[in-house]
């Protein structure tokens, strides 16, 4: 087995950020002009690592697959980003942060990259405002604050509901302005498809042009990428139609490690499905669990009578509502964490309770709030979404309690980076939700903001130096090298054998098969039965896909429906990926619920005997091949490791 | 409840931007009313696909009415006619009677020309973008968040401006093909906040340049872009934008 070397700092866990910092080595100003590094993806990790890179003086070759840099999802992030400024004196800290989002992820993050999470968060809320990323404001002209799940002091703070928007604008803009300073040049409607290694070190992508369908080289001292999370190969997900894990698959073919697939984050509020033509499912902010009351029907006879349409949710008497979760877990209420919070929804509905014709919702309640609040208060806070559900469901969520169910939203694990976001290729680094790193089996609200621009601005720019420092002797690579060649034909061949298939299916309809697997057996309750079932499911989906999928078109210009296969293609590999993990590791944490491995109360139980680890798994040079899992053990030097309570 | 209706869609194809381009038009039947209008089109494209032609070629991605990608032109309007003033992906079918033909168009303007069917070119927004849409800092370790101190409403009315997409529905919907509203609601969210305020003169002058650089055309205050702005950008930013603009030129 390889050794995994996290290369964690010595010394206190508060002061190893501190100690790297100090001693790592540097690049000075000019040779930072002789290196190029590569960023794929603009979201908040791309776009802010892209433009600090820039404009320390490296030169920057940014790419994304939309028409602009500004679309990446980063942007639908609606509740707000966590910080440690302990504006509002309630007792919050960068240790409590740390605590806090080791607790919520379950204890199965590493200690040392959380900590230096909640060190740089405080910046990241300085850098925006200097920006001029207008967040919520008091009329004292300080910054607000709002509390979110999994937390008991106030320290989210907020643009409206559009916070993910503000933070990628104020990223976008530094981006653009360095673009204009010509240190990092952009390409949109580009799609990366392999990175190029040369004597073992990451040397440059391979991309698509999904304007030309060009297959272009690229090269570069340094490859990065910040491409998010791989939640669509569960087909619907609130992830963006265009969100995918082909670059980070990429990796993973070449050798990068893939950590803790298994941790998938199912979101407790979002729009419950309606039909099988629906595309993808639309995430209601978690802040509304700070005003909102989460209930079904005490009475089974009422919950049947919703499912029929005989009633609604405001006929039922306050006496005959259960606020499950408030009745569970007294101390945090309906603001537990995500993964609590879903698997409550999900065990009421399992037992009938759920409340529209489909049996998969809950309420989300807002009439004890606007009693205490008025209407207009509600509608400052959530004006935005309410019209959103409005929107999407034709029901006014101030006339009518809300109906929300469990979706795919995040996914935890990711490519493995050690303590400078590195992969297990030199060279190769990964920022941003892409990476496994820092929220264990559950990611709190939003942290996920937080993490992306803290690699992004604080953290990838100071480390990546100490690999560069060594490479400034390193002469620009040329594209011509065999390798470069390799790799592209390779891309061309794999492109040409999709088309080859000629077969009777579209992609979108393999992809809904892979996904209606993925949520029944990889989903919110596991078993290591139902786990093996999909494994199969997903072979038998693998055949079908090389067997009978069609492409129409060319290679060349636009093509919407090949950029689909190439992607599905890679998340048949994640799905598998996914359910070996998950398979293996026996045991319940965060986001990652095996049936077998749970308390009398219901509650997730964790076996740290066994299972303290991050799960590596390295590619055996064929899909089909099953991946070797290897093991980086966690170790815990600040924080004692116990069971969750959100109780009391 | 949901109800099913039957459809004509007349959809524009155009095989790049030095085609000509003409409509085609499919019958969609029984598409239930409860489906997006970007989903109606999945179902389209999923008919072609079958037929083993090509599919119908549009922009999306968030399908949440934020990213700003979705770009299409319903029945003579930028996004289509929503209630509260939405994109395109928030479009849905309840919106539509039985037996209705639907006409969807791309984005028509110089400034954007036509990539693929109804997919086109918007990385001017970006060059304008480029030329001035920012406040010049450094990563790394500006004062305390607190220090600057900003009054709840100015921060409020910069929010406002700062929530334009860019989806470009404003030059679609302008007789002129004017970028003026997108641009004056990035010059107003940077002028209405003090940390914007030392390169106000510049960002007006360069963004304007730009933008006037780029194709896009005058503005005659039809107001058309507000009208059709899904995040209900004001017209009053063009005046601002105007007011800055004049202020920079009369101090040059």
């Amino acid at each position: 087995m390889a050794t995994i070397d996290s290369k964690i700092p010595e010394g206190l866990v508060s002061e190893k950020w501190t100690n790297y910092k100090a001693h790592q080595k540097l690049v000075n100003p000019k040779n930072k002009r002789k290196l190029d590094v590569i960023v794929v993806g603009t979201g908040l990790a791309g776009a802010s690592a892209a433009a600090s890179l820039g404009e320390m003086g490296f030169k920057v070759k940014n790419f994304c697959i939309q028409d602009s840099p500004r679309r990446a999802h980063s942007i639908a992030a609606q509740g707000g980003i966590n910080a440690a400024k302990n504006y509002q004196n309630d007792g919050d800290s960068v240790y409590r942060l740390f605590y806090d989002t080791v607790k919520g992820g379950d204890y199965r993050a590493r200690e040392a990259n959380v900590y230096r999470l909640a060190e740089v968060s405080a910046s990241i809320i300085d850098q925006c405002v200097a920006q001029g990323v207008p967040f919520a404001r008091e009329y004292g002209g300080m910054l607000a604050n709002r509390s979110f799940g999994g937390a008991q002091v106030s320290r989210t703070f907020y643009a409206k509901g559009q916070t993910g928007q503000q933070l990628l604008l104020g990223a976008y803009s530094a981006l653009m302005c360095q673009v204009n300073a010509g240190t990092v040049e952009l390409y949109t409607r580009y799609e990366m498809l392999d990175v190029v290694i040369i004597d073992g070190r990451a040397r440059g992508i391979i991309a698509r042009n999904l304007v030309t369908g060009a297959i272009e080289r690229f090269a570069a001292h340094a490859v990065v990428i910040g491409t998010g999370g791989y939640g669509n190969a569960y087909f619907l997900s609130t992830n963006a139609m265009g969100c995918n894990c082909s670059a980070a698959m990429a990796c993973y073919r070449k050798g990068a490690y893939f950590a803790n697939p298994s941790y998938v984050q199912i979101h407790p509020t979002c729009i419950p499905v309606h039909g099988d033509k629906q595309s993808k499912l639309t995430l209601m902010s978690e802040s509304l669990r700070n005003d909102g009351r989460i209930w079904v029907p005490k009475k089974l006879e009422d919950a049947k009578k919703l499912q029929e349409g005989k009633i609604q949710g405001k006929d039922i008497p306050e006496e005959d509502r259960d606020y499950y979760l408030e009745r569970r877990y007294p101390a945090f209420g309906n603001l537990v964490p995500r993964d609590v919070a879903s698997r409550a929804a999900k065990e009421r509905c399992d037992k009938g309770f759920g409340v529209n014709n489909t049996g998969l919702a809950v309420f989300l309640d807002f009439s004890q709030a606007i009693k205490d609040f008025g209407r207009k208060e509600i509608e400052a806070r959530y004006g935005n979404l309410f019209d959103m559900y409005e929107e999407i469901t034709d029901e006014s969520p101030y006339e009518t309690p809300m109906m929300i169910y469990p979706a795919v939203h995040y996914t935890m694990g990711g490519i493995w980076v050690d303590y400078e976001l590195q992969t297990s290729v030199k060279g190769l680094f990964a920022i941003g939700e892409c990476n496994f790193s820092d929220h264990g089996a559950n990611r709190l609200g939003a942290s996920a903001l937080m993490q992306g621009l803290a690699d992004g601005y604080f953290v990838l720019p100071y480390t990546i130096q100490n690999y560069l420092s060594d490479q400034i002797t390193v002469p620009r690579f040329s594209t011509d090298l065999p390798e470069f060649k390799a790799a592209e034909e390779a891309v061309k061949a794999r492109i040409q054998k999709l088309f080859n298939i000629k077969g009777k299916r579209s992609v979108d309809s393999i992809h809904k098969e892979l996904g209606r697997v993925m949520w029944d057996y990889v989903g919110m309750g596991r078993t290591a039965e139902g786990l093996k079932i999909g494994l199969a499911k997903m072979k038998e989906i693998r055949k079908e896909f090389y067997s009978n999928l069609f492409v129409p078109g060319t290679a060349e210009g636009v093509n919407v429906e090949l950029e689909k296969a190439i992607r599905l293609e890679d998340f048949i590999i994640m799905g598998e990926l996914i359910a070996h993990d998950a398979l293996t590791r026996n045991e319940s944490c965060g986001g990652h619920f095996r049936e077998e491995y749970q308390t009398e109360e219901g509650e997730a139980k964790r076996d740290d005997e066994n299972f303290f680890y991050v799960g590596c798994w390295e590619y055996q040079g064929d899909d089909t091949k099953e991946p070797v899992l290897h093991k980086e053990p966690l170790v815990y030097e600040a924080i004692k490791v116990q069971t969750r309570n959100y109780k009391n | 409840m949901a109800k099913n209706i039957s459809f004509t869609i007349k959809y524009w194809k155009q095989n790049g931007p030095k085609d000509a381009g003409h409509f085609e038009q499919r019958e969609m039947k029984n598409i239930p009313d409860d489906t997006s209008f970007l989903e109606m089109l999945d179902i389209l494209n999923e008919q072609l696909v079958n037929e083993g032609k090509e599919p119908f070629v549009f922009d999306h991605d968030c399908r949440e009415g934020i990213c700003g990608m979705c770009s299409l032109y319903i029945n003579g309007t930028p996004h289509g006619k929503t209630a509260t003033g939405a994109t395109t992906c928030q479009l849905y079918m309840r919106k539509f009677n039985d037996g209705d033909v639907i006409t969807v168009e791309p984005w028509r303007s110089a400034a954007f020309p036509v990539i693929k069917d109804c997919m086109v070119d918007r990385s001017a927004f970006d060059k304008i973008q480029a030329a001035g849409g920012y406040v010049t800092v450094r990563t790394g370790q500006p004062q305390d968040a607190n220090a600057i101190l900003i009054p709840k409403q100015d921060a409020d009315e910069a929010m406002d401006c700062a929530t334009c997409i860019g989806c470009g529905a404003c030059v679609a919907a302008c007789k002129n093909g004017s970028a003026m509203l997108y641009v004056s609601s990035k010059v107003s969210q940077f002028a209405l906040l003090p940390q914007g305020r030392p390169e106000a003169a510049k960002r007006a002058k360069a963004m304007v340049a730009k933008m006037d650089e780029l194709g896009f055309g005058n503005c005659t205050n039809t107001r058309a872009c507000e009208a059709v702005c899904p995040k209900n950008e004001s017209i009053a930013n063009i005046a601002r934008l105007n007011r800055e603009f004049i202020k920079a030129k009369l101090a040059d």
